[in-house]
């Protein structure tokens, strides 16, 4: 009996080790190509051009960023992309909040009407090319507001926010009626403040995929002071690959510079996420059980 | 007369309708009273009416030979005529295939590593280890695809990490860009897809776990059982339903492979082995303006998807007992 005991804890143990061990290796395969490309955009070119696996700065230089910021349209992609992703949560969230208050009253006419509609286009869409030629007649091409508006709405955020206000209690409602208080007044001064933690989680949600999001460029604008930065780094990225396809062996200098320049540019784009990363965590995971609890 | 004055005025039985004059006065009525409410649901309702119902009522330009003077009303109509080209069209089959061989590598590798990643994640015993790996895990999800891409472009290059790495294992004996092979395409998408989202798939299955009752696993415990058996016995039958969840809906999104990977890791060598039907539905309608044809394989796919889902949902809802978890 004792002996079963001991032995038990040995095969536990070697779980325990085997499984730590797995997970060590994850966290590398992870870990290194990002610590990777942090390092390299801080080496020197000479340092880049020899190549090797560079795990520590060999030559540490700011040259690869002192090149990016020199180009004056990387500033401008980065106010293009701070602004849109700024304006566009802040009216995603509102937007939604409203319609979400209004289905949460189930005595609202018409309600099971607009449930469907909503429904409806969580699954079928009319895709890429009349969406685009929607675009095009609203006159919406090459203009900043294609990024907002277009992006209002969204049904599986209005069904997270309706479920959330369906949780407040009814009597703080009723006491503002009582005191004579609209639905207007009610949602604005009761429910807003009272859902902040639901509207923060969608609004990081949503913030994240504002700042990543390139498609909508590459369709609707053609205009280079409308490029946000992952629109700059797509380009630079294709400009790169062209030219280091066209002369296979040749010009190394022209391939590093370029490499360096396109690895820092990584890490302008992709710096504000990893810096927000620590508020981002805590929510997100509180906002995908609120998506579960729907399903 | 007199019988429907007395119908009229006597309790209406529930199954029986008013007349529609009536309802729809009863309506407005009722909207007027809830005019501050109803004013928050109608900007919703004027948005999903322009930007959702419009373009599908727009698909109906693959039925039409619409050119760039046309507007959506005046193109003639021409049938199935764009849907019989497809089936002749080479370059749609090759999307086709590429799409399925992407998607389906996908299913195989990256839908089985998240269930295994967040059962390793849950055994943990160390709590700081534990959120550690946890928050290491979700980073890469939240990194851009033009990032990655950026990323992996670099990796490749003939004087990148990855040829180095070979040529120092002496795997190699010369470097070259395998991104520029076409054979290796499917298997740089995949990877580079899981690398992306596994940690980030463990998410909803550890929001699961958590729920377990701890008693069955001091049962199991007490008889005996070790702890690879413990997981097949008790955490997975657990998370059985979220597993067949997630299994309808990679099935039903097997034809949407993501445009964002294709757009940015395709170049005109792999293009072969890469280009996927949702990039073939945006070269021939963007850059090569053919939007009844564009439109038409767009359409083709959203039925494809619809039925996959529906006979995915009535598959696993058998197995789950006759419960559909849709």
């Amino acid at each position: 009996m004792n002996r079963k005991v001991v032995k038990e804890d040995i095969d536990s143990r070697i779980f325990d080790a085997v499984n730590m061990i797995l997970l060590v290796i994850f966290m590398v395969i992870i870990l290194v190509p990002l610590w990777n490309v942090i390092i390299s955009s801080l080496s020197s070119g000479k340092a880049l051009a020899e190549g090797g696996f560079i795990f520590w700065s060999k030559e540490f230089s700011l040259e690869n960023y002192r090149a990016v910021f020199n180009d004056s349209s990387i500033g401008q992609s980065f106010l293009v992309s701070v602004s849109k992703t700024f304006v566009g949560v802040f009216t995603h969230v509102f937007f939604c909040a409203m319609i979400g208050y209004g289905l949460s009253k189930r005595d609202i006419r018409g309600r099971k009407l607009y449930v469907a509609m909503g429904v409806i286009t969580m699954f079928f869409s009319g895709g890429m090319i009349p969406t685009y030629l929607l675009i095009k007649s609203l006159g919406l091409l090459n203009s900043f507001w294609v990024y907002i508006i277009p992006a209002l709405f969204s049904y599986y955020d209005v069904v997270i926010l309706m479920n959330f206000f369906r949780n407040v209690p009814d009597s703080l409602e009723e006491s503002a009626k009582i005191d004579g208080a609209g639905d207007w007044h009610i949602f604005l001064k009761i429910f807003i403040p009272l859902s902040m933690p639901a509207m923060a989680t969608i609004a990081l949600f949503n913030g994240v995929g504002q700042w990543n999001d390139f498609m909508t460029t590459k369709l609707y604008i053609t205009n280079q002071a409308l490029y946000p930065l992952q629109m700059k780094l797509y380009e630079i990225i294709v400009q790169s690959q062209t030219q280091s396809m066209q002369n296979i062996g040749g010009s190394a200098v022209i391939e590093t510079t370029t490499k360096g320049v396109q690895l820092a540019t990584i890490v302008i784009t992709t710096l504000p996420i990893v810096a927000m990363y620590p508020i981002l965590q805590r929510y997100f995971i509180s906002g995908m059980m609120m998506g579960a609890v729907k399903e | 007369m007199n019988k429907t004055a007395v119908a009229s005025s006597a309790a209406i039985p529930p199954a029986r309708k008013k007349p529609v004059s009536q309802r729809v006065k009863e309506f407005i009525r009722d909207y007027k009273r809830q005019w501050e409410i109803q004013s928050m649901v109608l900007p919703g309702i004027i948005f999903m009416i322009i930007f959702c119902y419009i373009p599908i009522y727009g698909l109906s330009i693959a039925f039409k030979n619409y050119t760039v003077i046309d507007t959506l009303s005046s193109a003639p109509w021409v049938g199935l005529e764009n849907f019989k080209i497809i089936m002749s069209d080479e370059y749609f089959w090759d999307a086709v295939v590429n799409t399925l061989g992407i998607s389906f590598l996908k299913l195989a590798v990256g839908f089985v590593i998240p269930i295994i990643l967040a059962i390793m994640i849950y055994e943990l015993n160390m709590g700081r280890f534990k959120k550690f790996v946890q928050t290491i895990s979700y980073l890469p999800h939240f990194l851009s695809w033009i990032v990655l891409g950026g990323m992996l472009i670099t990796w490749f290059s003939t004087s990148g990490l990855f040829n180095e790495l070979l040529l120092n294992l002496g795997l190699i004996s010369k470097p070259s860009n395998i991104l520029l092979d076409s054979g290796k395409y499917w298997w740089i998408a995949t990877l580079s897809d899981i690398w992306k989202e596994a940690g980030w798939g463990t998410i909803l299955y550890l929001a699961i776990m958590s729920k377990i009752d701890p008693t069955y696993y001091e049962a199991a415990k007490i008889d005996g059982a070790s702890r690879l058996r413990q997981i097949w016995n008790i955490t997975l039958p657990n998370m059985k339903s979220i597993i067949s969840l997630n299994l309808i809906l990679t099935v039903s999104g097997l034809l949407g492979s993501n445009l964002d990977q294709t757009l940015v890791l395709m170049n005109s060598q792999n293009r072969a082995r890469a280009e996927v039907i949702n990039s073939y539905v945006y070269r021939m309608g963007m850059t090569q303006g053919d939007f009844s044809y564009a439109t038409a394989v767009g359409l083709g796919v959203s039925i494809v998807s619809v039925i996959l889902l529906v006979t995915a949902n009535s598959i696993t809802s058998k197995l789950n007992d006759n419960q559909s978890v849709l």
